[in-house]
């Protein structure tokens, strides 16, 4: 049988917030354990959560930025279980009022087609602590640091067939939320965690099938391969005549499988009911238009206009608008270069995979956009070979900054001084007659490769720094003129 | 029975006169409860070394000339209030142990305001209860007959406050927790409106209802510890900003034609029949002093009591979780895993009434039943709030009884858990409706005070304390202490 996917994903982003979401300790990453808390963090008696408001202003502007429909009264609520790392007894969460409810989010496919995923709804919520298993022998420790974290879960509608859109949903959420700002997107560190539910059904039916959730797959090598893994799975209990059991399921990529964690059967009654400590978050349309007005160009509308008003491509426009620092790398080098098919090139091509074999992001790049403006602007100005711009490149990477002055200490400056080059390519033809009278008895395909002996010799006796292109030009009119 | 050896006020005067110093008034509080505590049990830990530093202080900060009212005033906080670097125990043994890194808010205000904090006050079990019976450190004691309780959960402050350790205490108020044992201890008990008084700091039981709020002898002395510990709190979300009245510049007025609504609900068949005729005569005062009586109805009182208890241990229950063995407090003996751990640690941690209210509140917020009782809790709870909102539309205050009855006897098996419940009828109103509410003595039935209680409108305390004032400057119960000669 036929089989189809259906998916639906909720993702936690870790908002970029100083502080924490109830409480004044700060939220830095890598810290000493339980470094970053106080009597609030540790649920000591007593102790009283205050909103942050700074985690709202987040959570409104990510709603503006998939375009939906902001609560003007949302409300906190405590999800009720017991974990060690869990101090309160419950998590804050919104499950009655959520902030951001529901939107459509166009994410871009790298056929250029836009593929519409509906969002049902964002909420915030703090992150739990975690436990340390490795700290103290014969114990488990808690490091609380993270708890209180604000957190903005994104919940998806089951609008996923295939892994592909899975993925290029995560990577537009991903430009989405490090455009707004509003989160780090960071998978290594946490700050952006997915689980995917999925379920089979036979192709053409509309019926759902029995779902598992895949918990926490952190990184966007592993989605594929964890979607893959348990589709499969489910597809062989299938076929087979069993049953999918309703499941949260881990995938281990060392073991490269996803194993079941406990049972929906069994889960908790979570016991919801409005937290009292917490007043009901009431947002305005002032507010709204305030936080509106403040948001930066958002991915889908700099895609559309650097197809539109700048020439490029889909692909390159997908791959500059995929996060905010590439596309503003970008910019800042066409503002300077006013290049931009040059610029996407360079950053999309050599840029691209130089960061790439050293696992660096744009931010760490040795090279910035006046760097590579004016290596753009030396080669739009002749006095760059393609081949020259390579080394110039080079030399940037390894930490040089001044164009001219690479070109200048490694002598890269290409001859376009036509009176030069016409005394090399006069004596050529003298000092190679055979060679003459054979390309000029020539055809005109066969002059096409005759004129290499030319322009290699030409180019030797230039010490490679003829400019191809006015080398090409003078030879064709010497060797066709007598 | 003697006449009262002091009030607040009186001692404020005498310490800036001179006439007294914070010292003197430290070490008497300080002894008496040293002779008395034994017998009345009210009070779980004194500090008498913080205490007399803090009187030095006092009596330096009084000789450079600072007027302060409650400059160097000795008192008491009920064990539910976070005081740093000394034991908190809420009478739990699961807190048995625990000392807080931090004060409360409530604590911070009144030790900024000079007051001297001797110890900290016996109650029910994290504020369960009606008669100070559950307290892990044993019941607190009525001083007016101590084979009584005194009411709870503030119990162990009433009895305190009645037996002269100190001019007040503090108390905390979630169904009636302040005006009961005040009422059954013949002192004044000011449940503020909610988000009067910061809550932060204090011990969460039923965090849409607790408050926090003076135990004393009058009126007056509640008006002058209400107007420094009220105010907005950066660390309560919940506390009001509305701003802060002086409430001792409005006792003096009049009431004269003032309105004053009696719920004919409150003098139901829950109401002792003397006591009735206690609240009637305290009633007929306010007239003599000018108010107008209106009678008035609250037709849902009754549903009340069953309102507070799904609400009150549904919020209780999620309060409660972090007391888990995990980071402090009570932690069971070798646990062999964390379900054990957690499973032991709560089950030898909690008393009886602690754990009974946790698996009700765990029920009714449960997927199967929340519709059907949280839901209809919270609704149930909008009604009772208008028809107070409602007859306050009409009247000033409304007046009627504390409490059912007088002190009951401790220990009283025919007394069942829905009886005992039942204490709180005429009190829960007020907290279910965020209002506040003052018991004054209004009289002995036997030889046992009995309480009227007043109910005003939201922030509205100025009027409450102008009235409960009116009234004692009428009459003398207040002034009524219990003899105590047996007990030393």
């Amino acid at each position: 049988m036929q089989w189809e996917k259906v998916m639906g994903l909720e993702v936690h982003l870790q908002l970029a917030t100083q502080s924490k979401i109830f409480s004044s300790s700060a939220t830095t990453f890598g810290a000493a354990a339980n470094s970053q808390t106080n009597p609030l963090d540790v649920a000591l008696p007593g102790t009283l959560p205050v909103l942050n408001h700074s985690a709202v202003t987040q959570a409104i502007v990510f709603g503006l930025g998939i375009g939906a429909d902001i609560g003007r009264v949302s409300r906190f609520d405590r999800k009720n279980y017991f974990y060690p790392d869990l101090p309160k007894g419950y998590q804050i969460s919104q499950f009655f009022q959520p902030i951001v409810k529901e939107g459509i989010f166009d994410v871009p496919m790298e056929d250029g087609s836009l593929f519409p995923v509906r969002i049902l709804r964002a909420h915030l919520e703090e992150d739990a602590g975690k436990s340390v298993h490795d700290a103290i022998p014969g114990h488990t420790g808690i490091d609380l640091n993270r708890a209180g974290t604000p957190l903005l879960e994104v919940v998806t509608e089951p609008d996923f067939r295939t892994a592909t859109q899975v993925v290029a949903y995560l990577k537009a959420l991903h430009a989405l939320v490090t455009y707004l700002g509003i989160s780090d997107g960071n998978m290594s560190e946490g700050s952006m965690r997915c689980d995917v539910n999925l379920s089979l059904r036979p192709k053409g039916e509309s019926e759902y099938g029995t779902r598992t959730e895949l918990k926490n797959i952190n990184s966007f090598r592993f989605i594929e391969r964890a979607i893959q893994i348990e589709a499969d799975r489910q597809q062989d209990l299938l076929d087979s005549g069993d049953t999918v059991t309703q499941e949260t399921r881990l995938f281990d990529p060392d073991k490269d499988e996803t194993r079941a964690m406990r049972s929906k059967e069994v889960a908790n009654d979570y016991r919801y009911f409005p937290d009292p400590d917490l007043l009901p978050i009431v947002i305005d349309d002032d507010t709204i238009d305030q936080i509106r007005a403040s948001l930066p160009e958002l991915p889908t509308a700099k895609r559309a206009r650097y197809i539109s008003d700048l020439g490029l491509g889909d692909y390159d426009a997908n791959l500059l608008t995929q996060d905010r620092a590439t596309a503003e790398f970008f910019e800042a080098t066409c503002t300077i270069c006013n290049n931009p098919k040059a610029a996407a090139n360079w950053i999309v091509g050599e840029l691209s995979a130089a960061l790439n074999r050293v696992g660096n992001t744009i931010n760490d790049c040795a090279i910035r956009p006046d760097g590579l403006a004016a290596l753009i602007t030396r080669i739009d100005d002749g006095t760059l070979s393609s081949k020259m711009a390579k080394t110039v490149f080079d030399a940037l990477w390894a930490g040089e900054s001044d164009v001219d002055r690479i070109i200048l200490d490694k002598g890269l400056k290409q001859v376009s001084d036509a009176g030069a080059l016409e005394a090399i390519v006069d004596e050529l033809i003298a000092a190679n007659s055979a060679q003459v009278d054979q390309y000029r008895a020539a055809d005109a395909s066969k002059q096409k490769k005759l004129i290499g002996f030319f322009v290699g010799q030409a180019m030797k006796a230039s010490k490679g720094q003829a400019n191809p292109q006015l080398l090409n030009q003078l030879l064709k009119e010497k060797l066709s003129a007598s | 029975m003697a006449k009262a050896v002091n009030t607040l006020a009186a001692l404020s005067q005498q310490l800036r006169t001179g006439s007294v110093s914070s010292r003197e008034l430290t070490e008497d509080s300080l002894l008496r409860i040293a002779r008395l505590n034994p017998a009345l049990n009210a009070v779980i830990t004194s500090c008498e070394d913080r205490a007399l530093a803090a009187a030095a202080q006092a009596d330096k900060a009084l000789a450079s000339g600072d007027v302060s009212p409650l400059l160097g005033i000795p008192m008491l906080h009920k064990d539910i209030f976070c005081t740093r670097d000394v034991r908190t125990t809420c009478a739990s043994k699961m807190l048995a142990e625990f000392i807080p890194p931090y004060s409360a808010t409530v604590v911070n205000r009144l030790e900024t305001a000079g007051m001297i904090s001797l110890g900290k006050c016996n109650m029910d079990e994290f504020a369960m209860g009606s008669s100070n019976e559950t307290s892990f450190f044993g019941a607190a004691r009525n001083p007016w007959d101590t084979a009584r309780v005194p009411g709870g959960s503030s119990g162990g402050s009433a009895a305190a406050v009645a037996a002269g350790f100190a001019t007040l205490a503090t108390g905390t108020d979630t169904g009636g927790s302040i005006r009961q044992p005040a009422a059954l201890c013949g002192i004044t008990g000011l449940k503020p409106s909610y988000g009067r008084v910061s809550r932060y700091g204090m011990i969460a039981f039923a965090s849409s209802m607790d408050q926090a709020g003076p135990m004393a002898r009058t009126a007056e002395d509640c008006a002058l510890v209400l107007s420094a510990m009220a105010g907005s709190d950066a660390l309560d979300s919940t506390c009001s900003d509305q701003p802060v009245p002086n409430y001792a510049e409005t006792l003096e007025q009049s009431i004269s034609g003032l309105r004053i609504g009696v719920p004919k609900e409150f003098f139901s068949h829950h109401l002792d029949a003397a006591v009735a005729d206690a609240i009637d005569r305290a009633i007929k005062e306010l007239e003599q002093a000018g108010a107008t009586i209106v009678d008035v109805s609250l037709p849902s009182t009754d549903l009340g009591v069953s309102t507070y208890y799904v609400i009150a241990p549904a919020e209780a229950s999620a309060n409660l979780s972090r007391y888990d063995g995990v980071r402090y407090g009570y932690r069971c003996e070798n646990p062999a895993d964390l379900e054990d751990l957690y499973t032991r640690s709560r089950s030898e941690g909690f008393g009886p009434e602690v754990k009974r209210r946790i698996l009700v509140g765990t029920f009714t917020l449960s997927a199967a039943s929340y519709d059907q009782y949280f839901m209809k809790a919270q609704q149930v709870r909008r009604v009772i709030a208008n028809e107070y909102d409602t007859v306050l539309d009409n009247v000033d205050v409304i007046a009627g009884p504390s409490a059912p009855n007088t002190a009951f006897v401790l220990n009283d098996q025919s007394k069942s858990i829905t009886d005992m419940y039942m204490e709180d009828v005429f009190t829960i109103g007020a907290n279910l409706a965020g209002l506040p509410a003052i018991s004054v003595p209004a009289g002995l039935v036997n030889g046992l005070p009995v309480g009227m209680q007043l109910i005003g409108r939201r922030f509205d305390e100025a009027r409450l304390l102008n009235v409960a004032h009116q009234y004692q400057k009428r009459t003398d119960w207040h002034t009524l202490s219990p003899d105590l000669g047996g007990l030393v």
